[in-house]
């Protein structure tokens, strides 16, 4: 598929290289979520997360998101970067840019891509605090 | 049948290993694969949920296993 770009990787991601790949003459705007390594959850500092993928079906599951917004929106590319490994604060775990002939259809599909990752693509997190590490949403 | 489980994230402490394998009857489904799990790892139960993938699939709980499937169990997902 020449209009989908899926990646997961340990390298640091590239965010203009990202908007660079989606940008297209037909284009008339361009949606882009950058995922950031907070500092701290529920008031407890964060040094840093440790992310860990099922790759073979985390690739699988993201190609089925993209599939499913540009069968909902009238999208004309959609790009897909996580990153796997120890990021620091600040760091950049992922990427979505999605660009479409006009806005709506890419603040939607972004926004759904980011929001149905976040519930079935097979990534964790740990967080890094002070006292020790936990896996983000393991238990209730 | 003897299969292969893999195990990801909290998955991975709970077994003490990112492999574990198991005997299963022939005609198991997901839901022996669970009870068999649970039994063996009690601590499964106090996560917040956990799926089973079969060949890169979520799995429902009666979906049969057949030796040679690649098998994973899925603890609550974190990524973005």
């Amino acid at each position: 598929m020449n209009n989908t770009q899926i990646i997961l990787t340990a390298e640091p991601l590239n965010i203009q290289s990202c908007i660079d790949w989606v940008m297209s003459p037909e284009s008339g705007g361009i949606d882009v979520f950058i995922g950031t390594v907070r500092n701290a959850t529920k008031g407890k500092a964060v040094s840093k997360l440790n992310f860990e993928a099922y790759e073979p079906m985390a690739i699988s599951e993201m190609e089925k998101i993209a599939q499913k917004a540009f069968d909902k929106w009238p999208v004309q590319k959609v790009l897909i970067h996580h990153r796997t490994g120890v990021l620091q604060v600040g760091e950049v775990p992922v990427v979505i840019a999605v660009s479409a002939a006009h806005r709506d259809a890419a603040f939607d599909a972004c926004r759904y891509i980011i929001d149905t990752l976040k519930q079935t693509v097979p990534i964790w997190k740990k967080e890094a605090f002070e006292d020790g590490d936990v896996w983000v949403a393991a238990h209730p | 049948m003897k299969i292969n489980v893999l195990a990801f994230g909290v998955a991975k402490e709970i077994f003490g290993s990112s492999l574990v394998s198991l005997e299963l009857t022939n005609d198991a489904t997901v839901s022996n694969l669970q009870y068999m799990l649970e039994q063996q790892y009690p601590r499964l139960k106090q996560l917040a949920s956990y799926m089973i993938a079969v060949n890169n699939e979520y799995a429902l709980s009666g979906d049969t296993i057949h030796e040679r499937d690649e098998i994973a169990i899925i603890p609550p997902v974190s990524g973005g």
